[in-house]
């Protein structure tokens, strides 16, 4: 297994190398300088020009790509254009609030999930899976800045509950940190929930009508015991599946729900960027961000292998 | 089990007594929401407003303008103007410290003075007329120049893009490298360890800052810290914003979009202030560059086609916002209020601007409008100059963009079907707007200007002439010169005047109309 991870690593060298052509390239070639969000709204073209040459914007942009690549292999992401602060340190300020709120989601998710995934498989066809099932279409269709909204309104302004915005770090006040994440937590769990019952539905309904769980029943073993120990653990693949890439999709920022509450995460620090024309921090969020990918679905890959002891690397 | 007990009852002590530390803390901290995310810290590097907002807690200015926009002392004791008005000698107000302790010298502030005049446009015109700054002693220092010029102390007391004063070896950073120092001598002192871009900023009141004896007035007089901290919050969604201030949460709202005032309004908890009795000003900027609008007949069919009503109906909405019309170029209710030459333009007249179209020699090619979809705004500005071309038979091509691309496409000098433009808009405010020299969209030395390169050397020659002059019976008939001739050449068109108010929570007192939003004077209660 360690010679397939360690190929897998390795792999993802030129995957990464691929990702950096293709991101430089994409932001050079937009539309947008720096220099000119910089220099303001009032700025005379002296003032962008002498902006732009200080940058060295203005040099080849083969030049400039290489000086990012050597860079880069040294490990340094650069700086920011407007801050002048270490986009690796930019990144790790965002880390905590967007990991508590990718941890939080999917544990809200898969506590409601996947109890509301088999109870659908296993009462097919009934009112439950019925109404299992339409609640899920209902909040994977509502938007998430929506609920957002409502969850303000509701918990926030009318019964004054919870905060409306913000993040407070876990060090700093345990207590406000979670009053804090309750709010986006709801309003984005909500639709994965809704994702991971429909995915639990599906494979669970695949499974139960396997050989292997009619022969358990027909051992006289318990229903609970052939639901989750026989028919939840070989339905599971998928839904890890499931769980891993939203987990990716999570870290690697959710834009509208960070802005809706206020939260400081690498959603809101790459819109902000991207907005900016802010170069080197696009540019090191989203390797960052592949290189999450990567790991995430070599971590998923692994996970396999204990779950299906068929599954050998 | 007493052991878990005892442990239970300290750690929910430790809770509740960090609770009353919290609610005293945020007693003592008013919490604003700001327009935009604070990330440049030098505000001689950029002309963000929201950097000057920043400069503003933590620097002092030596002059600063008050309510009638007249330039009082504010770092300065007090000044002499000399040699027939050829040296300009001011004397600092004793015990100026900055924030690490220092005295502030007046090295320290010609140091500033230097790096401001090297970037600023207005610091620029000083710097021509300047022979040198030199120190006279340990207090004193002399603005000695080469020719005369009436706008020595505007200029010192400039509002936005200030000449603020910095310690001499942060001043002494080149004009083309950002400083990342926020050593000044202003009421606030900036917490750097608590600042978190793109969310927070943090200022702690400054205990060693003396403030004027008079009250606060506009930017002049006394700045009193009167709250503990001043936490700046980036909220991005104005929802989430007004939410956040309907509960409570935080005390000022300092932009909020135009169409959430009523809401504001009707909310007993919160007031609604205008802090900018000037407001701003809509700017329609065609590009003198290139044809059509290189002919000034092009640019006055434009302003033929300017209802400014239509534009306020539908960007600002709210008529106690906004006036009908204002035909001066410098503000109207500002020092120099006159709309003459503005007669024509009164009212829309179709048939004339096609008439004038054609005289212009224009024949239906596309005219490029560059259209900002990110700013609520400018969007609705533009579709409404869109409606107003195309009845006059123009063939308009709005292209969509956002923001940050609009301002590197206006920057563009190529001709408009090949990556430049006919027509941006956007607006300007304060002060700064209400002066000649200093109003942005109004300088038309050519290629020297700002995009869109208003060009009229006789423009330039008498808005320099104005400049010469101090005294305001000499300016005054030069004032209607420039004002006839600028609404012939057409700079720019206004295309309307309205303000933008703030919200605070109730118990919010002593906000300042200072043209923009200070954190000085005001009291929670």
């Amino acid at each position: 297994m360690l010679s397939y991870v360690i190929r897998r690593v390795l792999a993802t060298l030129p995957v990464m190398g691929v990702v950096a052509v293709i991101v430089f390239l994409m932001l050079r070639l937009s539309p947008g300088d720096p220099a000119a969000i910089i220099a303001g709204d009032n700025a005379t073209t002296a003032d962008i020009i002498m902006i732009r040459e200080r940058l060295g914007l203005d040099r080849p942009l083969a030049e400039q790509f290489v000086r990012w690549l050597g860079q880069l292999v040294s490990g340094d992401f650069g700086n920011s254009i407007y801050l002048e602060r270490p986009v690796l340190g930019l990144i790790a300020e965002r880390v905590e609030p967007t990991l508590a709120l990718a941890v939080s989601t999917m544990a809200f998710a898969i506590v409601l999930a996947l109890p509301m995934g088999v109870l659908a498989a296993w009462r097919a066809g009934s009112w439950i899976d019925q109404a299992i099932m339409a609640l899920s279409v209902l909040a994977f269709s509502v938007p998430v800045f929506l609920i957002g909204y409502g969850l303000v309104i509701g918990l926030s302004l009318e019964m004054e509950l919870l905060p409306v915005q913000g993040f407070v770090s876990l060090w700093d006040d345990p207590l406000a940190f979670l009053a804090h994440l309750v709010l986006p937590t709801v309003a984005l769990g909500l639709v994965y929930t809704a994702l991971l019952a429909r995915i639990t539905r599906a494979t669970m309904l695949e499974t139960l009508n396997e050989d292997f769980i009619r022969t358990a029943r027909a051992k006289g073993l318990a229903e609970t015991r052939v639901l989750i120990l026989h028919a939840l653990k070989n339905a599971s693949v998928p839904i890890v599946t499931t769980i891993g890439t939203g987990i990716a999709l999570l870290i690697g920022g959710v834009v509208v729900t960070e802005s809706v509450f206020a939260i400081p995460g690498i959603g809101r620090l790459t819109i902000d960027a991207v907005l900016q024309r802010d170069y080197p921090v696009i540019q090191g969020v989203i390797l960052v961000i592949a290189g999450v990918y990567v790991l995430v679905n070599l971590a998923i890959d692994l996970t396999y292998s204990f779950l299906d002891p068929r599954i050998r690397y | 089990m007493k052991r878990l007990l005892w442990a239970s009852a300290v750690a929910v002590g430790l809770i509740m007594g960090s609770g009353v530390a919290k609610a005293q803390d945020r007693a003592r901290t008013l919490r604003a929401v700001v327009h935009a995310n604070l990330q440049i810290l030098d505000p001689f590097w950029t002309t963000a407003f929201i950097t000057g907002r920043h400069a503003y807690l933590i620097y002092d200015t030596l002059y600063g303008m008050d309510s009638h926009f007249a330039p009082k002392p504010q770092m300065a004791e007090g000044h002499e103007v000399l040699e027939n008005g050829m040296v300009y000698r001011i004397k600092l107000r004793p015990d100026l410290r900055f924030h690490d302790g220092s005295a502030v010298r007046p090295q320290d502030v010609v140091a500033s003075l230097k790096r401001w005049m090297a970037r600023d446009p207005m610091g620029q015109q000083m710097a021509a007329v300047t022979a040198s700054l030199d120190v006279v002693d340990e207090r004193t220092f002399d603005i000695r120049l080469k020719e005369r010029w009436g706008m020595v102390l505007d200029a010192l007391a400039k509002p936005s893009n200030a000449p603020f004063i910095m310690p001499e070896r942060v001043a002494q950073t080149p004009a083309n490298t950002q400083s990342t120092e926020t050593i000044g001598s202003g009421p606030f002192m900036f917490v750097r360890d608590e600042w978190k871009p793109g969310n927070r900023v943090l200022y702690r009141r400054n205990p060693d800052y003396k403030p004027r004896s008079e009250p606060a007035d506009y930017l002049s007089g006394g700045k009193r810290a009167l709250v503990e901290w001043v936490e700046w919050l980036y909220i991005p969604d104005h929802n989430t914003a007004l939410a956040a201030l309907t509960s409570g949460e935080i005390d000022y709202f300092e932009a909020p979009p135009l169409d959430f005032i009523p809401v504001l309004q009707r909310n007993r908890n919160i007031r609604v202030i205008n802090i900018d009795s000037l407001g701003t000003q809509g700017v329609v900027r065609p590009n003198s560059l290139y044809p059509p609008f290189n002919d000034i007949r092009a640019r006055q069919a434009l302003a033929h086609l300017v209802k400014q009503e239509d534009f306020m109906r539908v960007v600002v909405g709210n008529p106690d916002l906004y006036r009908q019309f204002c035909g001066a170029f410098f503000l109207c209710g500002s020092g120099n209020p006159t709309e003459v030459g503005s007669e024509p333009y009164r009212q829309p007249d179709v048939e004339k601007a096609k008439q004038l179209l054609k005289e212009a020699g224009y024949n239906g090619e596309p005219i490029v409008v560059l259209q900002p979809t990110d700013r609520a705004q400018y969007n609705a500005a533009v579709m409404v100059l869109v409606q107003a071309l195309r009845r006059a038979g123009v063939n308009v091509d709005v292209q969509a963009m956002d923001w940050s691309t609009l301002l590197t496409r206006r920057a563009s000098r190529k001709p408009p079907l090949e990556g430049g433009y006919h027509i941006f808009l956007t607006t300007q405010n304060g002060p700064a707007t209400s002066l000649p020299p200093t109003n942005t969209w109004f300088n038309s030395s050519c290629d020297r200007a700002n995009p869109g390169w208003a060009c009229d050397e006789e423009l330039t020659k008498l808005v320099a002439d104005w400049a010469r002059e101090s005294a305001p019976e000499a300016r005054a008939p030069i004032l209607d010169r420039i004002h006839r001739r600028a609404w012939e050449t057409l700079p720019y068109i206004p295309y309307g005047q309205y303000t933008q108010p703030i919200a605070v929570r109730s118990n919010i007192h002593g906000v300042l109309e200072a043209g923009l939003p200070v954190y000085w004077n005001i009291e929670k209660r």
